[in-house]
Order: structure tokens, then C-alpha cells, then sequence
């Protein structure tokens, strides 16, 4: 099937994506500013979805909008907002930020610019697998050493977690 | 912080103020007192660590009539009505352990036939409040179709108490010297069949929680008392008994009838909710026993002894208790030889089993509050007065 | 248009695949409606089948034997006042219910009701299904937060503990059932939901029989999971009456509190879809083996038709059993009048051309609606779970059997 009305989706989910990480950084409430984080996450699956890659969309989805934002809400429903509010927000180094922002940006910008010519112009032709499987492979195969490592890691870290926050095991 | 009932809760530390930014995990909840748990209008403060107990207080009163006031400005016969009013599930019992302490003070005895009759009524009602405990318990632990069991066979009871007194729930079914009323045509014939009824009936209620493993997880080990704990703050009837003490006033100081009967008094081992419930079972089946012997020897003759139209005690007091469902319901009375008591203290079970609430919750979790005060089997009309 | 509808009709891909946006409206519109209908059903069952568990009648009065209970409730709980609480987050309350029904009405877009009834095949649809529905607890914290109340508050901790632990052991047994559609000689798995219902087609078997017992293990995991996730008895700890009042959603009422309503019963529909579509073998008929052969399956294309005239007897019946009364007149010819649109739906079904594209839908919806009978069955029958026995069930033994089974069924598959 082709397509239907790629831009405008593009722009729509683009916009939506950066709308949602400005309310982020802006809302003072903290449970605001995590759903302002949905909706750029989930946004952002969008754009997954419209470079077919549908796999990473459902697991950006199940992942971190289902798994991960719950998490967060859990934890930010616990502060107490009231006070929270009252805090000064952590801005004292604000010309910092946006020297570092500048400069990330102007990154972004040169990279494009330079690359031009290294990125194909119409997109590179899809795989005749599907991209589950496309997936499957490569971290089963030839990624496989750096995927058992990043799951140490990540099993490490809920050993520190739970060694962290129990008074005793 | 100003308000008085709260300020009281020193050990609760209410005062306290959130001295971090991420200081989130006491939070004090107010249940009651209009909560589908509580039973009425209890109100219990519970402060929380997350799911866990830290403290309870219960705030009481909201049902407080003054019970024991209003009797010092009534004959000792227009307060018999007053007292089904206390444990309303249980209203006979109540009539009877008044009836009895009245009857006391004024030397007099019933006529046997008016004790089998009082003991047949108690023990039914002894049945009806435990079916109607183990209804609202269950459905406090999540269970809804046993309270609806319970109902339907607690029905057959208040319909032998409506033949018998017209009434069905407050019943006033004795008066001071006996009972009021002869039993009705076929009363005999129709607890029987009652007795017949409900046993399997019984057996349907425990096929559905004893050895629901929901049911036994979520009893077993929860509020947990000791007996050592349970005479300390004088916990009284199956909580105390599941807590391993065989103290069942119907055996350690017979009054009424009931040292004619031959039963049991169910004991349990580990004083948690699972043991009262068994317990609660076990005297369920003990009451039909009785009921069963009571029915059989009824004895013919008079219901009423010889008491003057104008109930005058001597001078003097009388502390008299009997065993009702929820423990020892006592009565102390102060005569100073007028038709009205000087002063008339009822010792309510309810009340006193319901101080160990914070001793068997601390450091369990919210669920257990509910499940807890579930197996305390507390009416506020009772607690309150 | 008519030449249209029957190049439709024709047609042996979704709406969605063949990129017809008219026709994948009319089915989101028919969804909709469909699932709108049966939510209603499902409360006026829940009610009557409790009820007549519990040795009572439940609903009797509204409509001949209560049918009508749930347009009555549905219209008090519209004309209620909306009560926002004063110190509630305004902007967050609003949103909670909206995202707990978006969430648990988008997962119908993949959800097969039979080879081409389905809004789309995704090829990604399982994970669709699971994603989307796991953003219903977010709207199930936000509206306890936002509410700024304990006992909601308490209750979407609940929730969200919850939901979370059980989602992985729901997704690795998913994961199993899913590894058995590889099971075949190209080796190739499927997370379309089409595509897997299609898989049992071909080997020849449901997964639920698969590597016996290891598909039957998957399922009961993914069963209990489900009940979980959605909320309900014995794991309705985040609205625990007798404990929370009524957890999330104490604090609404009205229109709002009946989304949380629609939502739930939802999801129940879309949890045991995905049981039905993964284990059951999704819209195939029962017994495609044992019963097999041209004869059998007339007989069993009959089914559909032949369950609505069965059920629109039994309305006939009990027409005649109403009370011979004035009152109960309008009550009569109401239940007359549902028995002979029950006893036209089937015979509707019967006709020769309907009855072998509803029979698809029939079976999907009769499985779907045997989990729903269980749902209502552990109401009825278990009580409630303590949060930290419900943690401990999750993480301590459905985790490790769900990780056991997605071991053998791996193991076996590649002996086999």
C-alpha cells in the first residue's frame, strides 16, 4: 500500500515531538512535564512507523511510553508537588544551556549540510523481510557479543537498584 | 492541626512536616467513617508507609446515644428494649445478659422452660450474627458471593424470631423473670427443620473459604494476637479463644441453661485471622448442637417467674455477663432501691476487642485494616452506645 | 455500488491492506458500534450471571427481566452532574479518562475477527495490541494523581505496580506463542495477528495444543496475566471497594466515570482477544480435525444461526412465563418482540452467502465471550489478593514459568 499524505504526517508528528520536549523543560508541575514526554515518545514512534520501521515503533511504545513513563509517573507522583512548585527551577546556569544548545545545534546543521552527499537523495529501497525479523538477525547474529553485554549491564543495574533501595536484604 | 480529635493522636505524629523535598512515603488516610469497611461508622486514622502500617487511632462516637445515661431515667423494664439496640446483629443476646443481671440483683430465677427457650433463641442468634460476620468479612476480603449465602439462611432465623416476637432484628424477645411469650405453634417442629437446613449450609460457606488458597493467604498470619496479648487488654469471646485460651463463659460460669448441654468449646492455635475464622465455623456447628439438645428437652411449664408488677431491686450492685457472639457482654448495675438503676454500665465486647486493632495491624499492610477489623466482628452500635 | 461492495466482498485483504480508507471507516464505525453494543451486554451478563450465582435475580424491573438496566444506568450516569474536585488538576482529570478509552479502543484496529474483518494487518500487530494497551494504565495514574486524593492516589500505585509486573509475564508468554508461528518449513514467525491465526491454520493445530502442555502453560499464564492487567477480581486491588473505596476513580462521576467503565470492559474484550487470536485459534471453528470434511463444516456454519434462534426460544419462552398481568404487559411484548429480532438475526445467518462470512465473526466472538464468562465466574468466586501475595505471583511465579515455557517451547521447536 502506498503511503497516504506522508508530509503532513511528518511535519504533524515533528512538531509535535518538539512541542512536547519544550513543554518538558517549561511546565514547572513535573506530572505535566511527563506527559508532555509521552506525547514527544509516542509522537516519535510515529516517525519510526513512517520509516518503516514498525518494530522499534511498537517496542519505542511498549517500552518507554507503557513501561518506562509509568515508572516515572510512580516516582514523580510520590514528591510533593506543592513544594515542588515553590522550588526554584534549576536555572541559575541558563546562558550555559543555551551556549551548549547553540552549539549542538550548529553541529546538527554542519552535519547535514557536509553530508549531503553520503545520504541517498529517495531513501534506500526496503528490505524484503520484515523488519522484526530484519532486527532478530542482527542482534542475534552479529551483535550478538555487544547485546549479551548490554544485558549484563542492565542486570547489574537492577542488582545496584535493589541492593540501593532495600534497608536490608 | 487544631481540631481536637486529631491533635490527641500523639503517638501518631501528625505534627510532623515534610522536612524533604522528597520526604513521600508517610501518608496518613483517614478511613471512615463512611467507608464501605468499616461497619458503620467507625473512623480509624491510619498512618501508611506506602502499603504498610505504621499506626492506627480510631476515632469513636459518631453512634454514641448515651445507652447507659438513658438508663438511669428509665425503669429497669421500659431499658429492656433500649439494650437490643447496642449490638443490633445480636440483639437477643443483649436482651438476655440484661434480663438476666436485673433478674440477679432481684433473687429471682426463670421457670426452666423460659431458660431453653432463652437458650434456643441465643444460640439462633448466635448463628445469625456469626453468618452475618462471615458474609460482611468475606466481602471485605474480596469474596462477594458468601455474604449473600449468609443472608439468604440468616432470613430463616429472623423469620423464627418474627413468629416468635413480631420482631426480626431488635428483637426484645425476653422480659426481667422470663419470657414475655409462649412459643408459637410448631416452633419446635420448625427449628428443627431449621437445624437440618442450615448444617449443609454450613458446609457450603467453608466448601467456598477454607481451602480457597486466596482465602487462606490472605487470612493466615494476618493480625496476629497473642494470648498473653488478648488477656492483657481483655479480649474477650473467638478472638480470644483462636488465640489458644478455652475461656467460653457458657462453660466457666453457666448461666441460663447451658450447663445442661453437652458441646465444645472450639479453640484455635496461631490467634490470626484464619484461626477466628475457624474458630467462628467451629462454633457455628457447636450452637446447632446446642439448639439440637435445647429442643429436644424442652421442659413443659410456666415462661414467667413471680415477679411484683413494679420491678424494685434491692439496694446494691450486681456485675453479671453472659457469652455473646462477639464475647463477654457484661452488665454492672447499681441499684439504690427505686423502679429506675442508679447507674448502669454495660461492658460491651465490641469495645474492648477493638483496642487490639492497632496491636494486630501495626505493620501489616492496608488490606489487612480491612481484613482485620473484619475478624474483630465489632458493631458500632455497640462500641459507640 | 453495489458492483463495489461485491469487489469487496471479493476481496481477501483488509480494508487496511488494500489501503481502502472508506472501507476501514466503515469498519472502525462498525467496531465501534459493535463493541459499544457488547460492552453494554457484557454489563447487563456480569449482573444477571453474579446474580444468579449469588442465589439472587439481579436486574428485573427495567425492561422484561432487566434488559434495559444498562440504557437506564447509562442515561442516569449521562444526565449526572459532572463534579470536578476543587483542588483536583484540572487539565489532567480531564485528559485521564480520554486516554484510558483512546487507549483501549485503539487496540480493535488489528484485532481479527476473521481472514479479512479486521480494520488492518499489521505486521507488527501483536506488539500494537500490547503497546496501546499498556498506555491505559497511564491514564489510570494520571487520574488517581490528578484527583489529589489519598485513596485514589493509593490506587493508581496499585495499578501501576501492577500493570507493569504483569506485563512481562503476559509478554513472554505472548513471546512463546509467537515463536510456535515460526514452527513451520520456511522457519518464518509472524507478529500479524492475521498471520497468526493463520499459522494454526496451517499446522494444523491451535497453539493451546501445541508442544502439550507448553502451549496450555503459555495460555494460563497470558489468562492470569490478562486478568490483571485489566484490573479485575482477584487482582482488583486498584479499586478495592472495601479497601480503596473505589480506587482511581473515586473521585469521578458521571460521564466520566462511565468511560472508566467503557474502558474497562474493553480491555477486557481486547486482553481476551488476544488470548483467543494467539491460543484459541482466533475466528477457526472448533474441532477442524476431529470433525473434519465438507458435512461438518455445513453443520458447523449453521452454528451461528442456529445460537441466535436458540437464544431467541429461549426469549419465547420466558415470554410465556411472564406474570399474566396488566402490569407486566409493555414488559411482554418487549421480550416478545427481542425474541422474534433474535429469531430474524438467525435466521439471517442462516441464509446461504451470510452464514460462511459471519461464521468467522461468530467463533471469534463466541470465545471471546467464554473468557468473558470466566472474568465474570473469578468475580464471583475468589476473593481479593493483598498487594504484595498479587507482587509476589507476578514476579515469582509467573515470571519464571512464563520464562520455563519460552525456554522448552524454543527447545522443543527446534528438536522437532
Amino acid at each position: 500500500m502506498n503511503p497516504v499524505a506522508t508530509p503532513f504526517f511528518f511535519y504533524l508528528l515533528s512538531t509535535l515531538a518538539i512541542l512536547g520536549g519544550v513543554m518538558v523543560i517549561v511546565r514547572r508541575n513535573a506530572v505535566h512535564s511527563a506527559i508532555a514526554l509521552i506525547v514527544t515518545l509516542l509522537s516519535v514512534a510515529g516517525l519510526y512507523l513512517m520509516l518503516y520501521a514498525p518494530f522499534v515503533a511498537g517496542v519505542q511504545i511498549i517500552v518507554y511510553a507503557g513501561g518506562i513513563m509509568v515508572l516515572f509517573l510512580f516516582v514523580i507522583m510520590l514528591v510533593n508537588i506543592d513544594r515542588s512548585m515553590k522550588e526554584r527551577a534549576f536555572n541559575k546556569q541558563w546562558w550555559i544551556a543555551i551556549a551548549a544548545a547553540v552549539a549542538l545545534g550548529a553541529l546538527f546543521v554542519s552535519v547535514f549540510v557536509k553530508s549531503k552527499g553520503l545520504f541517498p537523495e529517495r531513501g534506500l529501497p526496503l528490505a524484503e523481510e520484515s523488519n522484526t525479523q530484519q532486527i532478530g538477525l542482527y542482534l542475534y547474529g552479529n551483535y550478538m557479543f555487544a547485546f549479551e553485554i548490554a544485558s549484563l549491564l542492565l542486570l547489574v543495574a537492577i542488582i545496584g537498584a535493589v541492593v540501593m533501595a532495600k534497608k536490608r536484604i | 492541626m487544631n481540631d481536637p480529635i486529631t491533635h490527641s493522636l500523639s503517638h501518631l505524629d501528625l505534627n510532623t512536616k515534610d522536612e524533604t523535598f522528597l520526604d513521600s512515603n508517610e501518608l496518613i488516610i483517614n478511613m471512615g467513617p463512611q467507608h464501605p469497611a468499616t461497619h458503620g461508622v467507625l473512623r480509624v486514622i491510619l498512618k501508611l508507609d506506602g502499603e504498610k502500617v505504621l499506626g492506627t487511632e480510631c476515632v469513636i462516637g459518631y453512634l454514641h446515644r448515651g445507652v447507659e445515661k438513658i438508663a438511669e431515667h428509665r425503669t429497669y423494664t421500659m431499658f429492656n428494649p433500649y439494650v437490643d439496640r447496642m449490638d443490633y446483629v445480636a440483639a437477643v443476646s443483649n436482651g438476655l445478659g440484661y434480663c438476666q443481671a436485673v433478674e440477679t440483683l432481684m433473687n429471682v430465677e426463670a421457670p426452666p422452660r423460659a431458660k431453653y427457650i432463652r437458650v434456643i433463641l441465643t444460640e439462633l442468634n448466635r448463628l445469625a450474627s456469626h453468618q452475618l460476620w462471615l458474609g460482611t468479612h468475606a466481602l471485605d476480603i474480596g469474596a462477594i458471593t458468601p455474604l449473600f449465602y449468609t443472608f439468604r439462611d440468616r432470613e430463616e432465623i429472623l423469620k423464627i424470631f418474627e413468629k416468635y416476637c413480631g420482631a426480626r432484628l431488635t428483637t426484645h424477645a425476653f422480659r426481667i423473670g422470663g419470657c414475655l411469650y409462649e412459643t408459637y405453634d410448631g416452633f419446635e417442629r420448625e427449628v428443627k427443620k431449621f437445624l437440618t437446613f442450615v448444617a449443609p449450609k454450613i458446609d457450603e460457606y467453608e466448601e467456598l473459604l477454607t481451602t480457597n488458597r486466596i482465602w487462606v493467604e490472605r487470612t493466615r498470619g494476618v493480625g496476629y494476637i497473642s494470648a498473653e496479648d488478648c488477656i492483657a487488654l481483655g479480649v474477650t469471646g473467638p478472638v480470644l479463644r483462636a488465640s489458644g485460651v478455652r475461656w467460653d463463659l457458657r462453660k466457666a460460669q453457666p448461666y441460663a441453661a447451658y450447663s445442661d448441654f453437652d458441646f465444645d468449646i472450639p479453640i484455635g492455635e496461631n490467634g490470626d485471622t484464619y484461626d477466628r475464622y475457624l474458630v467462628r465455623m467451629a462454633e457455628m456447628r457447636q450452637s446447632l448442637r446446642i439448639i439440637q439438645q435445647a429442643v429436644d428437652g424442652i421442659p413443659e411449664g410456666p415462661i414467667m417467674a413471680k415477679i411484683p408488677k413494679v420491678i424494685k431491686p434491692p439496694v446494691g450492685e450486681i456485675y453479671h455477663s453472659i457469652e455473646a457472639p462477639k464475647g463477654e457482654l457484661g452488665y454492672f448495675i447499681v441499684s439504690d432501691g427505686s423502679t429506675q438503676p442508679y447507674r448502669l454500665r454495660v461492658r460491651p465486647p465490641s469495645f474492648i476487642n477493638l483496642q487490639a486493632l492497632d496491636q494486630m495491624v501495626k505493620g501489616q499492610m492496608i488490606a489487612d485494616v480491612v481484613a482485620v477489623i473484619g475478624t474483630l466482628d465489632i458493631v458500632l452500635g455497640e462500641v459507640d452506645r | 455500488m453495489l458492483e463495489y461492495i461485491k469487489s469487496y466482498l471479493g476481496s481477501n485483504l483488509t480494508p487496511g491492506s488494500a489501503g481502502n480508507m472508506l472501507w476501514a471507516f466503515v469498519y472502525i464505525a462498525l467496531i465501534f458500534l459493535g463493541l459499544s453494543v457488547a460492552v453494554i451486554a457484557m454489563n447487563w451478563l456480569e449482573r444477571k450471571i453474579l446474580a444468579h450465582m449469588q442465589v439472587r435475580l439481579g436486574p428485573m424491573r427495567v425492561g422484561p427481566h432487566g434488559l434495559l438496566q444498562p440504557v437506564a444506568d447509562a442515561l442516569k450516569l449521562l444526565l449526572k452532574e459532572d463534579i470536578m474536585p476543587a483542588e483536583a488538576d484540572k487539565l489532567v482529570f480531564w485528559l485521564a479518562p480520554l486516554i484510558v478509552v483512546l487507549a483501549a479502543f485503539a487496540v480493535f484496529t488489528v484485532v481479527p475477527f476473521g481472514p479479512t474483518h479486521a480494520v488492518t494487518d499489521m505486521n507488527i500487530g501483536i506488539l500494537f495490541m500490547l503497546g496501546v494497551s499498556s498506555l491505559g494504565v497511564l491514564g489510570i495514574v494520571m487520574a488517581g494523581w490528578a484527583s489529589n486524593s489519598h485513596y485514589p492516589l493509593i490506587g493508581a500505585l496499585r495499578s501501576s505496580a501492577q500493570m507493569v509486573s504483569y506485563e512481562v509475564a503476559m509478554g513472554l508468554a505472548v513471546v512463546s506463542a509467537v515463536l510456535m508461528t515460526s514452527m513451520n518449513a520456511q522457519g518464518t514467525g509472524t507478529l500479524s495477528m492475521i498471520g497468526i491465526v493463520q499459522a494454526q491454520q496451517q499446522q494444523g493445530v491451535w497453539f493451546i495444543f501445541k508442544f502439550f502442555p507448553l502451549g496450555f502453560m503459555a495460555m494460563g499464564i497470558f489468562a492470569i496475566a490478562m486478568v490483571a492487567e485489566t484490573n479485575r477480581a482477584p487482582f482488583d486491588l486498584p479499586e478495592a471497594e472495601s479497601e480503596l473505596t473505589a480506587g482511581f476513580h473515586t473521585e469521578y462521576s458521571g460521564f466520566r466515570w462511565s468511560l472508566f467503565f467503557l474502558a474497562e470492559y474493553s480491555a477486557m474484550i481486547a486482553v481476551s482477544s488476544i488470548a483467543v487470536t494467539l491460543w484459541l485459534g482466533g475466528w477457526l471453528r472448533p474441532f477442524p480435525n476431529l470433525l473434519g470434511g465438507p458435512l461438518w463444516d455445513l453443520v458447523f456454519s449453521l452454528a451461528p444461526g442456529l445460537s441466535f434462534l436458540a437464544l431467541g426460544a429461549m426469549a419465547a419462552f420466558n415470554t410465556f412465563r411472564m406474570p399474566r398481568h396488566s402490569f407486566f404487559r409493555v414488559q411482554t411484548v418487549g421480550l416478545a418482540l427481542f425474541a422474534v429480532l433474535l429469531a430474524m438475526i438467525g435466521v439471517l445467518m442462516l441464509a446461504p452467502g451470510v452464514r460462511e462470512r459471519v461464521q468467522d465473526i461468530f467463533w471469534f466472538c463466541f470465545k471471546v465471550a467464554v473468557f468473558m464468562y470466566l472474568y465474570i465466574w473469578y468475580r464471583g468466586t475468589f476473593p481479593r489478593y493483598r498487594f504484595d501475595q498479587l507482587m509476589r505471583v507476578g514476579w515469582k511465579v509467573l515470571l519464571p514459568a512464563g520464562l520455563g515455557v519460552l525456554i522448552l517451547t524454543a527447545i522443543v521447536g527446534v528438536l522437532v
